[in-house]
């Protein structure tokens, strides 16, 4: 089967994967570019694992194909922390308010989560949920899930405003 | 790995239609929520693709000189229910898309593709039925203008001919003018699932707003296809809003309706839910019409 080549932005470096033309999203940034915080979990877009942002909004990376990434800017958990290593506020709030169990869900819960937490307004709780509704969690129960984002979300509005 | 077979990257829309007509056994692949899903399961294992999900010249909406409202068919569910022009006209087409699986779902499904499959459950079909929408179907003898109406002939069957491929979703001026719409979901669960039963209902009422000038109901997994019962609409034509409106409606659709059992629900609820949610469906347009039922 035919290779090709994909040039796209991930993480905020441009990078070029010689990619098989049948891999998917998630194929590629597991096996090419080996970011691991991407999990093949039910593969067909049901559970959120693998969820990344492209240009800016979540996708389930399982159901989109690699050549579509071309040009495309990429964001995986990876790309939360800064270059020391240092883990984001959002991945902080999920150790903090006890979010994280067995953790296979919780990198797609995250990235589900960025575009809620950097709303200039408050969400309500049902509002949070509906925005994660497409991740699935077997352990938590969700209470603590929603937790970490509400608190983060109001941390950097109060941030906004300081500034 | 997709266990497809052969893949074409067209990358204009003359070059796909030119494909399609080449290759006619090959699937068009838009979002690819429902195909590369199939692949997976084994259901599509080998087919070839016609990739158009790049093709930039299919997605949008736009409101044209005319005042008809076009939306181009990859436009995704969220970019449907986010954009001013759905919001301002037709805002129940958005809130309908806006219930469909999760935010990645709705990120990368299109309302192209929620069409063409054909699939009586389709959230986007019973509201674009509603509004009597024109598809535009383009193949390279020309374009054919086909009332939605007329679109699906069974499930999972859609009026595409060979080397067809479906460019445009036209919603007319007269269709959506003082027209207020409301669509209910019910299903399981409030996200990630299929609707059980789905009814979409529009109202457009008189100049004193106290009697009905043009109702139309359409439902999805109330048959095999999404359909419109027009004997509610007949017995609800002129009618005062009181409470004699409703029971109308009901019996009108409960007439029309051809429900099945399935797993998930038997047909007796379903021609309960076809009742009531007709009934609450035409009660909350009417209200966002700046009507009261009364009694």
């Amino acid at each position: 089967m035919a290779n090709k080549d994909i040039t796209c932005t991930v993480n905020g470096k441009q990078r070029t994967f010689t990619v098989d033309i049948r891999s998917s999203l998630s194929d590629m940034l597991r096996g090419n570019a080996g970011l691991d915080s991407i999990k093949h979990g039910c593969d067909v877009g049901e559970c959120g694992a693998c969820t990344v942002l492209i240009n800016g909004k979540p996708f389930n990376s399982c159901i989109y194909m690699a050549i579509w990434a071309e040009g495309k800017d990429i964001l995986t958990l990876e790309g939360l922390s800064d270059t020391k290593g240092t883990i984001s506020d959002i991945q902080q709030a999920f150790i903090d308010e006890g979010a994280v169990q067995c953790g296979f869900c919780t990198p797609g819960f995250i990235m589900s989560s960025i575009p809620i937490i950097n709303k200039d307004t408050p969400s309500t709780r049902e509002e949070i949920r509906k925005q994660v509704a497409g991740n699935l969690c077997r352990c938590t129960g969700y209470e603590h899930i929603v937790d970490a984002i509400e608190k983060t979300q109001k941390k950097r509005i109060a941030e906004k405003k300081k500034n | 790995m997709y266990n497809f077979n052969k893949l074409y990257e067209p990358t204009s829309v003359e070059e796909a239609l030119r494909l399609k007509k080449e290759h006619p056994e090959a699937l068009i692949l838009a979002g690819g929520s429902d195909i590369l899903i199939k692949i997976r399961e084994g259901k599509l294992a080998g087919c070839d693709l016609i990739n158009i999900y790049m093709l930039e010249d299919l997605r949008g909406i736009c409101l044209e000189d005319d005042g008809s409202i076009l939306i181009r068919p990859l436009t995704s569910f969220t970019d449907v229910s986010m954009h001013p022009v759905i919001r301002e006209h037709v805002p129940v087409l958005g809130e309908a898309v806006d219930q469909i699986g999760g935010p990645q779902i709705r990120n990368i499904g299109t309302i192209g593709g929620n069409i063409c499959n054909g699939v009586t459950s389709a959230d986007s079909a019973t509201t674009l039925k509603a509004y009597d929408a024109v598809l535009e179907l383009t193949s390279l003898d020309g374009i054919r203008i086909l009332p939605y109406a007329e679109f699906n002939l069974g499930p999972g069957k859609v009026d595409l001919r060979q080397g067809e491929i479906m460019t445009g979703i036209r919603i007319p001026k007269e269709s959506y003018e003082n027209t207020y719409g409301h669509y209910i979901k019910y299903a399981m669960r409030r996200a990630m699932d299929i609707a059980t039963l789905g009814c979409s209902v529009n109202v457009t009422l008189n100049d004193n707003k106290d009697a009905i000038e043009r109702l139309r109901i359409a439902f999805g997994v109330a048959a095999p296809i999404p359909i419109r019962s027009t004997k509610a609409e007949e017995s609800a034509k002129g009618h005062a809003l009181d409470a004699s409106l409703l029971d109308a409606v009901a019996e009108g659709a409960i007439a029309d309706v051809t429900p099945r059992t399935s797993w998930r629900a038997s047909k007796e609820f379903r021609l309960q839910l076809v009742k009531e949610l007709a009934r609450r469906a035409t009660k909350a347009a009417v209200e966002k019409a700046g009507g009261t039922i009364n009694g």
